[in-house]
Formats: C-alpha cells, structure tokens, sequence
C-alpha cells in the first residue's frame, strides 16, 4: 500500500473494522515505562502516564506544529478519565513502534469505508483489536496531517484511554477500600467512596491502577457530562512560547556541533558537475564537502562559515534538459492536457455529460498557481552518525515514527540502530509530511560524511522557497446547462492533475447531471500536500463558479447557494449564519463588495463571507470576514476559533499574493519580498461562529482555507463586476479603468 | 558584548551575525531564524532598547550595545506584553511570537497605545499562522490598560 495515499488520501480498511482503542498488554506497559516514563511515574494504559505526585501526563502521537492539539487531546483524555486540570500535561510520543498511532490508522480506515464508529456494535468493538495498531506500526504510523489528531486519535484514542485509566483507578480504589466498585465515583483527579466519603488520590493508585488490563470499551461520558470538552481552555504549550523557552527542532544546540549549509540544483533534476574547494581550503572553521548528485553541502563549525563557503563554491550543475520549462509551457501543457480528448472520466451521475447536449452552455475556465508553504522554521535537522554504527536525528516533521523508519533507510540501518526525536514545528502546513523529507536526507547523508560530530544542517529561506514540494498549479474546466429559472441541470468538471483524481472536486449542491473527469500532466515540479489538499483549489473552482451561475441568472449568490442546498441542514445552516452575521443584504459605500462562499473537506463546513473593498486606482483592501463553521462539537472552541482566524489569514495569503512561478526550469521566488504574505496591516476584522451540531466531530486546521480565495474573488466582483479566475489577485488589474462598463 | 545584562567576550569575526552568535555562541535560541534578509522579523531583539532584526547585524557593530534578547525579558515572570499575549491566547506554532513580542515591547516603550495603524505600520514581522487578530486584541487591550493606569 501506497503510504502516502493511506495516511492521505485516507485508508483502505484492510479487513479491519473493529473499534476501540489498542490496549497495550504488560508487557508492552512496562516497555512504554522504560522507553517515556520519568522516575515515580508510570503508564496505566496507552497514552497516559500519572505520576505518585498525580501529575497526569497525556502523551501524544503527533507532533505540536501550533493547532493547539496537544491541548485538545488532553482535554478529551482528561474529561473520561475526571482529572484535576492544573495536574495535566501533554508530551511528544517517542518515535517508536509502541508508540504508533492506532487510532489514527483506525479513524483513516473507517473514513475510507464510510462508516461512523458509533453504528458499530459494542459486541466487535471490544474483541482483540490489535490488527489496526499493527498496521499502523508497520507503516510507522505517527503523523500529524488530514485534520486528523482531535477526530481520529482523540475519538478513539485519548477518550478511550482516559476512560479506561479511570476504571482501573476505581478498581485499585475499591480494592484498597475493600468496597465493590459500583460504590466509587471521580472528580479531580480523586476516587471518592461515596458512602464513606472517604477518598483516594490517583497519584496514589496509580502503580496499583497499572496491574489491571485496560477494558477496551470502557464506559464513556454523555456530552451532557463534559466538564473540558467543549470548554475554551487555555493552551498547555502557551506560556513556554511567549518567553522563548520551547524548543523547537532548529534549537537542538550541542558543545562542539557542526553546522552544514547547503546548495541544490535550481533546476529540478539537475545534476551537480563541479564544485571547486580551493577557493575555500583555507578558510576558517570549515570542515568537510559533501557532494550529492544535485546539491552540495558545506560543513563548518559555524553556521555562518558554513554559508558563507557554499556562496564561494560557486557550485555549476547541469539543466537535465530542463531549462526551457516554464511556467507558460506548464500552462501550455495544462490546456493540451484538458483538450485533448484523453480526459480521463471520474465520477457521472444522472445523464452526466449526455446532459449538456442541445442546451445553451456556460463554459468557465479557472487556475491556481504554484504556492510554497513557507513555514516560518525552515527546514532543518540535526543528525549523528556514531562510531558505533548509530545514527541520532533532531527534527520538527510532521511525523516522528516515520521519520526515524525513513532516516534508518536513508542510512542504510535497521531501525533499532537509528534513534529520533520529534521536536515542535516552526509551522508545518503538509511541508513536513512523509514523502516530502529532502532537509532528512541531506542530513544524514551529511553527518554520515562527519562521524562522532553533531550536524545541524538548515535550508536558507531562499534554499526552502526553491526546495519546497509545491502546492500543485491546477486548471480547472466547467460547463454546466441552466433550467429556465437558472438553476444549474448539468454540471461538468474537467480538471488537470500529475495524482488520482480528486473526491474534494465533487459538490455537495443538489445537480440531476454530474460528470468528472481528470487530465493527466507531468509532474515536473514537486508536489505535495499543502494545508487543505486538494480541497483548497477545488473549493476556489467551485465556489467560483457557482457564484457565475447565480450571476447568469440574475440571483443573488447566497439565495442561489440556499437553493441549491435544500436536504443539507448543516450547510445551509452555516451558510445563514455566515451571511446573517456578516449583515448579508445591508448596504455598502461604494468601492466595497462582499463575498460568500462555503466549503466542507475533513469533515467540516466553513462558510466566509468577505467584505473587501477596492479603491479607483485597483487596490484591493480586505476589511472583514465573517466565518461559520459546523465541526459537530469543538473541543476547545477558542482553539477551534483560532484556526478559522489561521486559515483565513493563510488563505489570504495565497488569495492576494501567493505565486511561485518557474523560468528556465527553476523557481523564480526567493525570499518574503518576492513571496508575500498577509501582515498586520493586511489583516482583516475576522469574526468565527461555530454551529454546533450533532455530526461527528470534524477537523480545524484545514477547513477554514478552501472558502477563504472565493469568498474574496466573489467579493471583488460584486464590488467591481472584474472577475477573478485565475489566482493570485495582485495579478489583475482592477482600477476603474480595468472594470466592464 | 553586553546581552541581557550579562558580559560576553567572544572571538569571533566581526562580520559574523548578530542572530547567530546569540543562537550558537550564547547558546540562547529564543531568537529565531526566519528569512536572513531582514524581512520576517522573527530575529527581533533590543539593541539599546530599540527593535533590531539582528540576522543582518554584524556582530561588531554592536559591541558596545545594550542587547536584549527574549531570555532577557521579564526576568522570570512574564512582562504586560506576555502576560496579554497569554491572555489573548496568541502563539500558534510561536516560532515568530519572540520576535513579535519584542518588535511590539519596544513599540509600547516609546507609544504605550498605538492605535491600530500605528500598530500595523510599526510591527511588519510575519507570522504563518496569522495570530495577527489576536496580537490586534491583546495590544488594544495593552493599551486601553495603560490608558486606564492598570498598568506600571
């Protein structure tokens, strides 16, 4: 199976539908203990360690990239297992099978089938359940990605967990009471016999606690019940970020340490042909070349020393052929691709295609560029090779299992013999993902050519704006026939794509004719995944075009929207209230617009509504948001808030600005001046709701980012009647004298 | 160097970056690397009180300053800055939050209450996560305090 795809794209359900979370026996207990476990502290079941002093310590199998996660799966292990919250900690998971994320595997594998855990009956959810924690150890599953940590590990992981630890507290309670255990209840982190009044601390029955088999389906907490979830609590990781004390994967500092700069091949694929050392043989503090087949690496005792020896290399590669790629000739092949004929059908319902013939068409064609994640870490990580045929790696990745199984391969060991340890991210947003490691390899490999001294090798921002693996630049084709009240009959989607085709293409508006096809391109350029997926230029498409067709019709883009979502409460619940607290309807001053769009991927809806205004000379200003969003229950809704605010921000910044063009087969952009991004003076009022339903709960971190560039190209339009279908939006002139009459 | 109160003597060529000899000499690596050109702030530290991207800096220049450095701040609890920053729930992923933090302590120190673009021409670091709202809110809320007295 395609790792990738399974940690992605969602999971095959490999025969396994048991649920419930995998409870470790002994044995892998008293390993856990050995491998995270502090002095007078101890794990009771998977996930949770509490210590003679009851501190509660929630060990978490991914990794804190800023979403608040760590906070969230607390408080989800917390409420079941009644703990006093000032007791409460959260840690990274070690990087070890143990440590794999089951649960994670279990949520990817029931998303893939489509089935909700509650629907399975409690008679298989109990019985051995290890086949999906077995999976996940072998695909060395510990990531952070799709939205996943709250629905999937807090759903059938932490809540589980806490509720199991809380019975084996009981049991240890009533049999250190001599009382049946129908006669205790808990709060804040005690076991209390009720009749007596009498009471333990769980730091007391916690070793006791640990000598019982977790249930693997313990009794759960009615909502009705919650204390922490659904509460905005703060922050666990919070106060150590403000005062400069957490240390992230850049701050992995040794005495004595090298540090390693490096140069790769502008242009993709290119080979490194040479690299004179004399220039550099005698200069201070530098230590070692290391030459690849498409980089060179320069280790100094100073990062500076480093740097400034790979400038005076002067490093020549080769072009492979490459150099007359550009970003036209991408688009030029994008347009052959779709008009080719080879367009390659998805999904049809009704007529599909059939249902545009001897009807009036409207044919929109969109696209979105190339984008960098530009994390505000850059790429880095710190490696050393030992004497001893060891290998140690420091890093911020998105995922800390993997990582370690990918660095053992890139150094050729076994995985016993390869250590790593996950660090917090500077900022992830899918650039640290498995697949797309290039910053691990180069350190190894590096510290391979250094024995017994650790290496920090860091990508310079300009190193990491051409070395990033990109959003991928996508075309996008509609045509779609209208009824003789404008409501769209048939709805036709060809798009191009260098991976399978899209499910996020799909729209959850009610169309009798529906038909998809993909136009396969080459993948010149790395890809990858970048916050939202393919969500975020499928939601710019869709909610683009939908709003041309209200506007062909002559009807208002929320009035069009609600029609076409009758039999969908929760959209068209939080589509009202987007446009209700955004004063949908009201009157603007002149110049301004406002912008509606909707959007759900990771089991979530987003609505925004933008209000932007645009001056005679073209500048576009974004003056508020308004967003919506139905998640079934935020955990933490500040948390959940933050996110919107988050993507908003980031969503805007590919709107507005976000572009990473190719000339001569090498990316053009270098830094932030020629990348921009939204600051302070860009930054809109944005306001959140959420919409509590009674769904499953949905994911945060992505949601927020497909509606966010339509909501503002629909915005501009209103304002200026100039439509946006190419992003970004700096691109298009839109002064009055660029506007239709 | 003098670097939050404390004296360095370092042999190191004066052309060296400030940034990097905070982060690998001094060993103190709240001061983070964003973009080396300036241009993102995240290495925002007080030389003379004043708010300085230090990856541009060559150490020489300021061997003679007063440097302080986020470690510097507060002296083991947490300034007004920190305090509302906690308050207001800001840091994301807080890889920028020092240099914010800084870039905005310095502001404070010679306009307790900007008003919003006062705040936004004078603080241009980048954060990816957009904590931008929140520095908003818990800046207003910095500054009506101090309007109000609430703070020393």
């Amino acid at each position: 199976m395609n790792r990738r795809k399974f940690l992605i794209g969602g999971a095959t359900a490999a025969g396994a539908l048991i649920v419930g979370y995998a409870f470790w026996p002994s044995r892998r207990l008293a390993r856990a203990d050995l491998l995270a476990a502090k002095p007078g502290e101890r794990f009771v079941a998977s996930w949770i360690k509490i210590a003679n002093d009851g501190t509660i310590t929630v060990v978490v199998p991914h990794c804190d990239m800023g979403t608040g996660i760590f906070t969230s799966l607390s408080q989800m292990a917390a409420e079941e297992l009644d703990a006093d919250w000032t007791k409460v900690h959260a840690e990274t998971a070690p990087a070890d099978p143990l440590f794999a994320n089951g649960p994670l595997a279990e949520g990817f594998a029931l998303e893939q089938v489509n089935i909700n855990a509650d629907s399975i009956p409690g008679s298989l959810r109990g019985a051995a359940t290890n086949s999906l924690r077995v999976l996940a150890e072998y695909l060395d599953v510990q990531t952070t990605g799709g939205s996943s940590a709250v629905r999937f590990t807090g759903v059938y992981g932490m809540r589980v967990a806490g509720a199991a630890v809380r019975e084996m507290l009981v049991k240890a309670a009533a049999a250190q009471m001599n009382a049946p255990v129908r006669e205790f209840r808990t709060e804040a982190s005690r076991v209390i016999h009720v009749p007596t009044g009498k009471s333990l601390a769980y730091g007391e029955l916690a070793a006791a606690a640990a000598q019982y088999t977790p249930s693997s389906h313990p009794k759960m907490k009615p909502p009705s019940e919650f204390k922490f979830i659904g509460k905005p609590m703060r922050r666990l990781d919070i106060p150590a970020k403000v005062n400069g004390s957490t240390r992230y994967g850049i701050d992995t500092q040794f005495a004595d340490m090298y540090y390693a700069a490096i140069r790769i091949s502008p242009v993709f694929g290119g080979k490194l042909v040479s690299a004179d050392d004399a220039p550099i043989a005698h200069s201070r503090g530098v230590k070692k070349v290391v030459r690849f087949d498409d980089a060179v690496v320069v280790v100094a005792d100073r990062l500076w020393r480093a740097r400034n020896a790979v400038d005076a290399l002067q490093p020549v590669f080769d072009n492979a052929g490459n150099e007359n790629i550009s970003s036209k000739t991408i688009r030029s092949a994008h347009l052959a691709a779709l008009n080719s004929g080879k367009v390659k059908k998805d999904r049809t319902a009704g007529d599909g295609a059939d249902a545009l013939k001897n009807r009036t068409i409207v044919e929109r064609l969109y696209n979105v560029p190339y984008l960098a994640h530009a994390p505000m870490e850059p790429p880095n990580a710190t490696a050393l090779y030992k004497q001893d045929g060891t290998l140690e790696v420091w890093s911020g990745t998105q995922d800390g299992l993997g990582s370690r199984a990918f660095c053992a391969k890139v150094a050729g060991l076994s995985l016993e013999k390869v250590a790593f340890h996950l660090l917090p991210s500077g900022g992830g947003f899918g650039r640290r993902l498995p697949g797309f490691w290039n910053f691990l390899t180069y350190a190894v490999k590096t510290s391979m050519a250094v024995p017994g001294v650790p290496v920090k090798l860091i990508f310079t921002r300009e190193q990491e704006m051409q070395h990033d693996f990109y959003r991928p630049n996508v075309t996008s084709r509609f045509k779609a026939t209208v009824s003789s009240d404008g409501m769209p009959v048939a709805w036709i989607n060809d798009y191009t794509t260098d991976e399978d085709p899209n499910p996020e293409a799909h729209i959850f508006y009610t169309v009798p004719n529906q038909a998809y096809g993909t136009a396969k391109v080459a993948a010149y350029v790395p890809t990858g995944p970048w916050r939202s997926v393919e969500a975020s230029w499928h939601g710019f498409f869709v909610e683009s075009f939908v709003d041309e067709l209200a506007n062909e019709a002559n009807k208002d883009p929320l009035e069009y929207r609600r029609a076409l979502l009758q039999g969908k409460p929760r959209h068209l619940a939080t589509l009202n209230l987007a446009a209700e607290k955004a004063g949908w309807g009201t009157p603007l001053p002149p110049g301004r617009g406002r912008g509606i769009a909707i959007f759900e991927c990771f089991g979530t809806i987003v609505a925004h509504v933008a209000e932007v205004e645009v001056s005679d000379a073209g500048a576009v200003k974004v003056r508020r948001f308004t967003s919506a969003a139905d998640c079934g229950m935020a955990v933490n809704p500040d948390g959940f808030r933050a996110q919107v605010e988050s993507a908003v921000i980031f969503g805007l910044s590919a709107a507005l600005y976000g572009e990473i063009t190719i000339e001569h087969g090498a990316v053009v952009q270098q830094n932030f001046t020629d990348y921009e991004v939204v600051r302070l003076a860009e930054t809109p009022d944005i306001d959140v709701h959420i919409h509590e339903s009674d769904a499953a709960l949905g994911g945060a971190g992505e949601p927020g980012i497909p509606p966010v560039a339509p909501a503002v190209a629909n915005a501009i339009f209103a304002a200026t009647g100039v439509r946006i279908r190419e992003l970004p939006i700096k691109n298009h002139p839109l002064g009055v004298s660029a506007r239709h009459s | 160097m003098n670097v939050n109160g404390v004296v360095h003597d370092l042999d190191i060529e004066p052309d060296a970056p400030l940034l990097w000899v905070i982060r690998d000499e001094l060993n103190l690596t709240g001061t983070k690397f964003g973009c080396g050109i300036a241009a993102c702030g995240a290495c925002t530290v007080h030389v003379n009180g004043k708010a300085t991207r230090s990856c541009v800096v060559p150490v020489g220049s300021v061997a003679d300053a007063q440097i302080t450095t986020i470690e510097g701040l507060g002296a083991g609890t947490p300034t007004p800055v920190q305090q509302a920053w906690i308050d207001h729930q800001v840091p994301q992923c807080g890889y920028c939050q020092s240099g914010m933090i800084m870039a905005v302590s310095a502001l404070l120190a010679t306009n307790p209450a900007p008003t919003d673009d006062e705040l936004a021409a004078a603080i241009t670091n980048i954060c990816r996560c957009g904590t931008f709202p929140r520095i908003r809110s818990a800046v207003r809320d910095l500054a009506t305090r101090k309007a109000a007295g609430g703070l020393g």
